[in-house]
């Protein structure tokens, strides 16, 4: 099962961004064999569109979940029709590797 | 004049406001083109509660009255969003037109959950199976989170007409078939018709 979490950075330590459509980088951890991918988000410096943009490329990765500081009205609905999971995490200070830690926690 | 009469006459008989309808899961296309016709640019418009309509009578095969309770609505309501949406769909059939999905008194709903745990939130796209842990994670002191209470823009009170006891509407169950807790009097609507030629008056 892979999960997508936005990072303001490209590196374990770096924190969560609190934005989906304009965070630095997506984080694809895969729950199965533990890895982690880091990938730059192409649509950082979008003026309009950024959120669906990432949608899509979320999408495209086979994400079953995202875990973002906040989810905007335009994305909620296609995450929703795509029967992606939202996690919503209001805590700008955790790390990519707490939260991966976490999500460890269940299996 | 005229324009006095007509501003007094919209507010006394003005329709009551639509009820939000609720919906669960969007289409995520806009719409279907017919096949081996040129592109028309009057296309029928299905709105998304008539999308959803007909979504969960014939794909999801409920019946109206279960259909009518997802989308929070009452069961004549929705036959009529679902013979709407019929007719729109035969339209576009047999005149070969292009159907878009736009519009509608809407809103997407998503059940949420909090986790006392880690403290984040998690929604639940897969209705279908009942939820019980954090999706973060995976404490089971997980609580649901009711955002839509009091969304609806159609506040409807049932009121009684002998006491002033009030409640909040249920959609489907007329407010005459409830009845009052303290003096068991049948309600009426607030602010309906009923409402003002009963004011004042004792129980049935």
């Amino acid at each position: 099962m892979k999960i997508a979490i936005t990072s303001t950075g490209n590196s374990p330590d770096s924190k969560l961004d609190s934005l989906l459509g304009r965070c630095s980088y997506f984080v694809f951890y895969d729950t199965e064999n533990h890895s982690t991918e880091f990938v730059p988000n192409p649509n950082k410096e979008n003026i309009e569109g950024a959120g669906p943009a990432s949608v899509q490329l979320i999408a495209s990765r086979g994400a079953v979940k995202v875990v973002s500081g906040e989810f905007g009205a335009k994305v909620k609905s296609l995450f929703d029709s795509l029967k992606i999971q939202l996690i919503v995490l209001k805590d700008p200070d955790k790390q990519v590797s707490e939260i991966i830690e976490l999500l460890n926690h269940k299996n | 004049m005229i324009v006095i009469f007509v501003s007094i006459n919209c507010s006394l008989f003005m329709a009551r406001p639509k009820r939000i309808r609720r919906m669960n899961n969007p289409p995520h296309y806009r719409g279907f083109r017919p096949i081996g016709l040129p592109e028309e640019n009057n296309p029928v418009v299905i709105n998304f509660e008539e999308y959803e309509a007909i979504r969960l009578s014939d794909f999801e095969l409920n019946g109206q009255v279960d259909a009518a309770q997802i989308m929070g609505i009452s069961r004549p309501t929705f036959a009529r969003i679902y013979e709407s949406a019929r007719r729109k769909v035969a339209l576009a059939f047999v005149h070969g037109k292009a159907i878009i999905f736009e519009g509608g008194k809407v809103y997407f709903n998503t059940d949420w959950f909090s986790c006392k745990s880690c403290g984040c939130w998690f929604n639940h796209p897969a209705k279908e199976l009942k939820i019980r842990n954090c999706a973060l994670c995976g404490s089971t002191d997980i609580e649901q989170y009711n955002e839509n209470a009091g969304l609806n823009s159609v506040e409807d009170i049932c009121i009684c007409p002998n006491c002033g006891n009030e409640k909040i509407h249920t959609p489907g169950i007329p407010c005459k078939n409830e009845k009052c807790p303290e003096c068991k009097c049948n309600m009426i609507r607030k602010g309906g018709p009923h409402h003002h030629q009963m004011k004042n008056k004792n129980c049935r």
